[in-house]
């Protein structure tokens, strides 16, 4: 070993931790994430966003689907749900509704949430169920070899599309806005400091909210179509963002290669599935009825 | 402790956790000061990690350690880990 490899092992021995270690299962450390996906670094913005929310960890749980972002709740060190595919949010709500206390994240990608549990997720938006959801879109199947995702936009190579993609993409933010989500916001990897803000001030709210992060998939998406590693896509993403706060969800549909609006698009309040539930018992039954989760100090 | 004395020109520094290290460069790429680059040498995965090459530019804000995707590297001041240093080597008072 050379003189800079032993400074830098005699630094770390020397040092104090890495301030997301407490939030990971470090035995499960090194994740199976490739050089250059982003995955890593939502995950990273998330454990700044729990240690600065200064929230109870035993009051958290994060609920995943299938896929390679899906592999998220196995190496976070929370209560932790790794479901069937598409069916993250159907077991999130369970989970919220048996314990009204918990705050319920769902942490999943594009393909899982907006592809198999499509349905899922605009019945949890309409109801407005209490949870949080983090979708990484990277446009593509990662775990399963590269075949087309509903958030493809037009133009692409990929596998099962190998003379480019022709289907129109999903909006993801105009969908979560349409359904009725009380938090909609989105940030590319590259917005690190303003994801982990986001994700804190989303963690802090209440009714169904939906944080979009775009993220790089070298593997598939960006070698298939020649365009780099992820640190270039994560360049494009630095190049071609514009941030619009307050914008009409409506403009901020992707193309391929083209600008990327992010930022908070909604914030609004209305009431959540559980508080809709006591009031209409309660209005129909007046005291006979016991509104439920109430007496925990939430909702 | 001579090494530290030469890496303290900087107002921070940055601990790498050499051996998780994927090689993805984006803490190279998006450290604000351009203060890290790649080392000559490979970890034990066969990835080149990040050395701290003009370590007086470094500001230790910490920004490697937000975009890591691997959790190997993070940034500190040297004002805030002597405090911290200073706190563990004092003993609580009973």
């Amino acid at each position: 070993m050379s003189e800079s490899l032993d400074l830098h092992l005699a630094s770390v021995e020397t040092s104090l931790d890495n301030p997301v270690l407490p939030f990971l299962r470090q035995d499960r450390i090194p994740h199976i994430w490739c050089p250059g996906c982003g995955i890593g670094t939502s995950v990273n913005c998330f454990c700044r966003a729990l240690s600065d929310s200064g929230l109870d960890l035993d009051k958290v749980a994060i609920v995943s689907g299938i896929g390679c972002t899906g592999r998220t709740a196995g190496y976070l060190n929370l209560d932790s749900f790794h479901t069937t595919h598409g069916r993250a949010i159907p077991f999130a709500t369970g989970l919220k509704l048996s314990n009204p206390e918990l705050n319920v994240v769902v942490y999943s990608g594009d393909g899982d949430l907006f592809a198999i549990g499509g349905n899922h997720f605009f019945h949890a938006a309409r109801r407005n169920m209490d949870i949080l959801v983090i979708c990484v879109n990277n446009f593509t199947y990662g775990m399963t070899g590269g075949q087309v995702a509903p958030t493809t936009p037009v133009g692409p190579t990929q596998t099962t599309m190998p003379y480019g993609n022709f289907e129109n993409p999903f909006n993801l933010p105009f969908i979560a806005d349409a359904c009725g989500a009380t938090y909609v916001s989105r940030w590319t990897i590259y917005h690190v400091r303003q994801l982990a803000k986001a994700m804190k001030e989303a963690l802090g709210k209440k009714g169904f909210r939906f944080i979009e992060v775009m993220s790089p998939c070298p593997t598939l998406y960006s070698r298939r179509n020649r365009l780099g590693d992820g640190v270039d896509q994560v360049k494009y993403y630095k190049e071609k963002s514009v941030i619009k706060n307050g914008v009409d969800t409506k403009e901020v549909g992707l193309g391929y290669q083209g600008e990327i609006v992010v930022g908070k698009f909604v914030d609004r309040e209305r009431p959540t599935w559980l508080e809709s539930m006591n009031a209409h018992y309660s209005h129909h039954f007046g005291d006979a009825f016991q509104p439920y989760g109430v007496k925990n100090g939430q909702d | 402790m001579s090494a530290e004395d030469d890496a303290r020109k900087g107002k921070g520094t940055v601990f790498v956790r050499v051996e998780v290290c994927k090689g993805c460069s984006f803490c190279i790429d998006f450290c604000p000061s351009h203060a890290l680059e790649f080392s000559r040498e490979f970890n034990p995965k066969g990835y080149h990690f990040p050395v701290l090459g003009r370590a007086e530019d470094c500001t230790g804000c910490d920004l490697c350690g937000l975009y890591c995707p691997d959790f190997a590297i993070f940034g500190a001041r040297w004002k805030d880990l002597d405090e911290k240093r200073q706190a563990a080597s004092t003993p609580t008072q009973p």
